[in-house]
């Protein structure tokens, strides 16, 4: 048997608590006790960047992570990003631009993209493919992944 | 009122209209689902490829706390299943491969299962394995199956033509073996499947299946239950590519728990278990053979190919019926001889894959089409617009080939890419010293686009009603998987009844409620269900006009539907608003409700026994041109740009064109330079995405795509089917630039840098022995 640990932490701007066993993965507690699924399970071992998740504004992969690590932590997960009625602009700007087909990888593509344009003031194109690489998308082929993107950081510069 | 002029949807930028959950991770995949009294279902594999099962002892997992079924092949009967009827859900006496599943366990939850699959004590006797077709098909060999002595699985034939006369008037015949290999899916969302019997023996199927109708009809003989008690949903799916077009192992085991257990079970893949049990791309050794006249005319192909079938048979060892299709109808050949066998071994299994069958045959057609320019001393352009099919023309198989623009793919890929002189110049600058070598290819093929009978109809049903409000529901027999159908459907009822696309929901993830559909392959769910979709739209498009023209002064050619509004087209004054017609309609003495239903099936005939048939209502073309950077000192080939010229036949949906034919290709550049499952004595040795390398996001080249409109006759707007020519094309056309770059052929996909590496150090050697 597993020990357990109680932890608090802020999830998309909310306070939570939650008693853990030491041994459960951060995205497990996201998705199997926090009701989180926008955070996928793809590969598990921190290959594909289906569970992007950004602590404390860095991006990491939730598999990888153990749920005790998210004590005293300011999580975002797909669900937190909008905060208003309308979709966050990043969001908007995968739907509109035809980034999204089964959209699996989605969550933690978008997140990945937050994370990336939050934290550099500029990046070249080959920058940006350059962080997009830890995120695998089998249906798009990323060229609208791309486009959304800069669209985004267009606006924003 | 202002007046309301004709506008038109077609062609537009549609964004998927479930992007928007998608995005905000509001989308319950079925990797998400949990039902109440659910338990979770795990498979033991044999884990090797050969070996006598002496016992199984599963008494200690059964007692394990949380642990409510374990089953194995004592528990169930034999009951078959599969394109061969060569498959059991569980496996007893003998394992054939490291995917057989030798037991299952259902219980409270993931750890559990793992805990109590560890308990399962199983002893093997390992009996000499046979990975190698060709060595299975050798006599005395031992058998795969007892029942199948010769290891011979399914075998395909096709003659036409007086092939000893076509190479008699042959001025130069090529003869060269190519060897296509084993690739994987890599679907996101690993294999799930959910299973719920209710008391009454009904099964209900939470499957991420993409042929929701015949499924319950190959799924049922596993479970020795009728059909008709099977309910599939589809709930979405983390994508599918071909590799949901079977029932395998893992569903009827999953709903065998779910049975036993009297509660729903989920079984989920790790990515791990994904790679080593989800089917497979089909590999193929193929030697090919082609004759041609000193002036390019082609005069005749040959080709004779073993498949590895592994130990039992899904769609893969089907797929020489499309590669059939290609290597008669790649180019006008006259004279045609294809031969196919299939062998048992102790590897895993192909199903379908993006493509089925025409990537491995347009791997060897595209490439062999360069040798013979260099062979004939021609271009390569000049050679394929010499032999180029236009419309009118017939296959030797029976494809009618109408609407097609080979010719126009051809010259404008090369126009836009300045193709011959850069051909030339790399060529020449292949002499020079430099590290870097810079290459430059073409390739096409031919594809059907108008549906694929296989099945006796390759139809699809509609369902499509109106509310008082003016809302559409579209029940439509066509899967959804991540493709974009969705937004191509909403936009074709958007068209005929003038309402927005926003108006428009589709219902299809319930085979309780949908009319009958093939499944979502082939290339044939826009042309299809758009099809079907549209004749039901124009159904109740007619319904809604003479109800109006009665009501209003105005008969019904004059009369159109446009935002939401009864338009008169002579002067585009809005008449009635539609939602208050529709009212009216419903609220009267004899009401009259817009409910219309369609069930579309295309011109296509199945093939006869020769094979010979027009199996699609429509065929396209697509030529690619690949450019390459070759790094001489690592091998690593960089594929710097892509131009993709397809006939489409009519753009519907700007947007999901495009985003289908970049991700086609780019799972085609992953088949061309570093995707490969390495399977060694029938091991999986790299199931993981670590040593399985797909493409991502700093390998991929510029794309330019480029649309040829045919307005195909057959096609719903005029559109053709296009999601598979992009991965069917792309891999010649790296592999020729590759050699344009540095003159080495490479027969042996994937080009991985350390297979260049290899090639080109061999290069410098048999240089050095020369000199």
């Amino acid at each position: 048997m597993s020990i357990n640990i109680d932890i608090e932490f802020t999830l998309n701007g909310r306070r939570v608590q939650a008693n853990v066993p030491a041994d459960m993965s951060a995205l497990a507690l996201l998705r199997d006790k926090l009701g989180m699924t926008g955070t996928k399970l793809a590969c598990g071992e921190g290959e594909c960047g289906a569970c992007t998740i950004l602590m404390d504004g860095e991006s990491v992969n939730a598999c990888l992570m153990y749920a005790v690590d998210c004590q005293g932590r300011d999580i975002l997960t797909i669900e937190g990003l909008r905060t208003e009625e309308v979709l966050h602009d990043i969001q908007q700007a995968f739907v509109d631009h035809g980034a999204i087909q089964c959209g699996f990888c989605t969550p933690g593509m978008i997140l990945q993209t937050k994370y990336l344009l939050d934290s550099h003031s500029s990046m070249t194109p080959d920058d940006l493919k350059r962080g997009l690489e830890s995120n695998v998308c089998r249906c798009t082929g990323y060229k609208k992944i791309f486009d959304a993107i800069s669209d985004v950081a267009t606006d924003k510069a | 009122m202002e007046p309301i002029k004709k506008t038109s949807i077609i062609g537009q930028r549609v964004p998927k209209p479930d992007g928007p959950d998608k995005a905000t991770g509001r989308t319950i995949y079925i990797n998400d689902m949990v039902l109440p009294m659910m338990l979770y279902g795990k498979i033991l594999h044999a884990g090797r490829p050969h070996a006598r099962i002496k016992s199984i002892d599963v008494s200690r997992a059964e007692a394990l706390p949380g642990v409510h079924v374990v089953l194995t092949a004592d528990d169930i009967p034999e009951l078959r299943f599969g394109v061969n009827h060569d498959n059991v859900p569980l496996k007893g006496g003998k394992v054939r491969c490291v995917r057989d599943e030798v037991a299952a366990v259902a219980a409270e939850s993931e750890e559990i299962c793992d805990q109590a699959l560890a308990l399962i004590e199983v002893d093997y006797e390992d009996l000499p394995g046979l990975f190698d077709p060709a060595e299975a098909l050798l006599e005395g060999a031992p058998a795969v199956h007892d029942e199948k002595p010769d290891n011979k699985s399914l075998a395909y034939q096709f003659d036409h033509g007086d092939l000893d006369a076509a190479e008699a008037e042959s001025d130069v015949i090529l003869d060269h073996v190519f060897n296509v290999h084993y690739v994987a899916h890599c679907c996101m969302g690993t294999g799930c499947v959910l299973a719920d019997f209710n008391p009454s023996g009904k099964l209900t199927i939470y499957s991420q299946t993409q042929y929701p109708y015949n499924f319950k009809m190959d799924l049922a003989p596993a479970l020795g239950i009728h059909p008709g008690d099977i309910r599939v949903i589809q709930p979405p799916v983390g994508g599918a590519f071909g590799s949901k077009l079977d029932v395998y192992p893992f569903e009827p085991i999953c709903a065998l728990l779910a049975k036993a257990a009297r509660r729903p079970v989920k079984l989920m893949f790790s990515r791990e278990e994904e790679f080593v049990n989800a089917p497979t791309r089909q590999p193929v050794r193929i030697n090919l053979r082609l004759g041609a006249k000193a002036d390019g005319t082609l005069t005749f192909r040959e080709a004779d190919c073993l498949l590895n079938n592994g130990a039992y048979t899904s769609w893969g060892p089907t797929t020489p019926s499309v590669m059939m299709r290609t290597f008669t109808s790649h180019y006008r050949v006259p004279t045609v001889k294809c031969r196919f066998q299939s062998a048992y071994t102790n590897n895993p299994y192909a199903g379908s894959f993006r493509g089925y069958g025409n990537v491995q045959a347009t791997y060897a057609t595209a490439i062999q089409m360069d040798m013979l320019a260099e062979k004939l001393g021609m271009n390569l352009l000049e050679l394929s617009l010499k032999n180029a099919q236009k419309s009118g023309e017939v296959s030797p198989q029976g494809s009618r080939l109408d609407d097609l623009a080979f010719i126009e793919c051809l010259e404008v890929a090369a126009q836009k890419t300045d193709f011959l002189a850069r051909t030339d110049a790399n060529a020449e600058a292949r002499q020079k010293p430099g590290r870097i070598k810079r290459g430059i290819g073409l390739a096409s093929s031919i594809h059907n686009a108008g549906g694929a009978r296989i099945h006796k109809s390759d139809g699809c049903g509609t369902i499509l009603k109106l509310d008082d409000f003016a809302r559409c529901t579209v029940i439509t027999g066509a899967s959804e998987i991540g493709q974009g159908f969705d937004a191509v459907l909403c936009q074709i009822i958007s068209e005929e009844l003038g309402i927005p696309v926003a108006d428009i929901t589709m219902k299809n993830d319930d085979s309780a409620i949908g009319p009958w559909d093939v499944g979502v392959h082939a290339s044939r769910t826009t042309f299809i269900a758009g099809n079907s979709a549209q004749r039901a739209a124009r159904a109740a498009r007619e319904q809604i006009l003479d109800a109006a023209s009665k009501r209003v002064n105005a008969t019904v050619d004059n009369l159109d539907l446009r935002q939401g509004w009864v338009v008169q087209v002579h002067n585009d004054e809005p008449l009635i608003k539609l939602d208050k017609l529709l009212r009216d309609m419903h609220f009267q003495k004899e009401p009259e409700l817009v409910m219309t239903t369609d069930y579309y099936e295309p011109s296509s005939e199945p093939e006869d026994r020769h094979h010979v048939g027009d199996i699609s209502a429509a065929y396209s073309h697509a030529v690619h041109v690949a450019e390459v950077e070759v790094d001489t000192e690592t091998g690593e080939v960089k594929v710097t740009k892509v131009t993709s010229v397809q006939d489409v036949g009519r753009v519907i949906n700007e947007l999901g064109l495009e985003a289908q034919i970049e991700g086609g290709i780019v799972m085609g550049l992953g088949y061309a330079l570093s995707e490969e499952l390495r399977i060694v004595e029938g091991q999986v040795t790299n199931p993981s995405f670590r040593d399985y390398k797909v493409p991502t996001a700093p390998e991929i080249p510029e794309l330019d795509l480029h649309f040829i409109e045919t307005d195909c006759k057959t096609g719903p707007m005029g559109a053709k089917g296009i999601a598979e020519l992009p991965t069917i094309v792309i891999a010649p056309a790296v592999a020729n630039a590759v050699y344009n770059a540095i003159g080495i052929r490479f027969m042996d996909p994937p080009l991985t840098p350390e297979k260049v590496a290899r090639a080109l150090w061999d290069q410098q050697s048999d240089k050095a022995a020369m000199s």
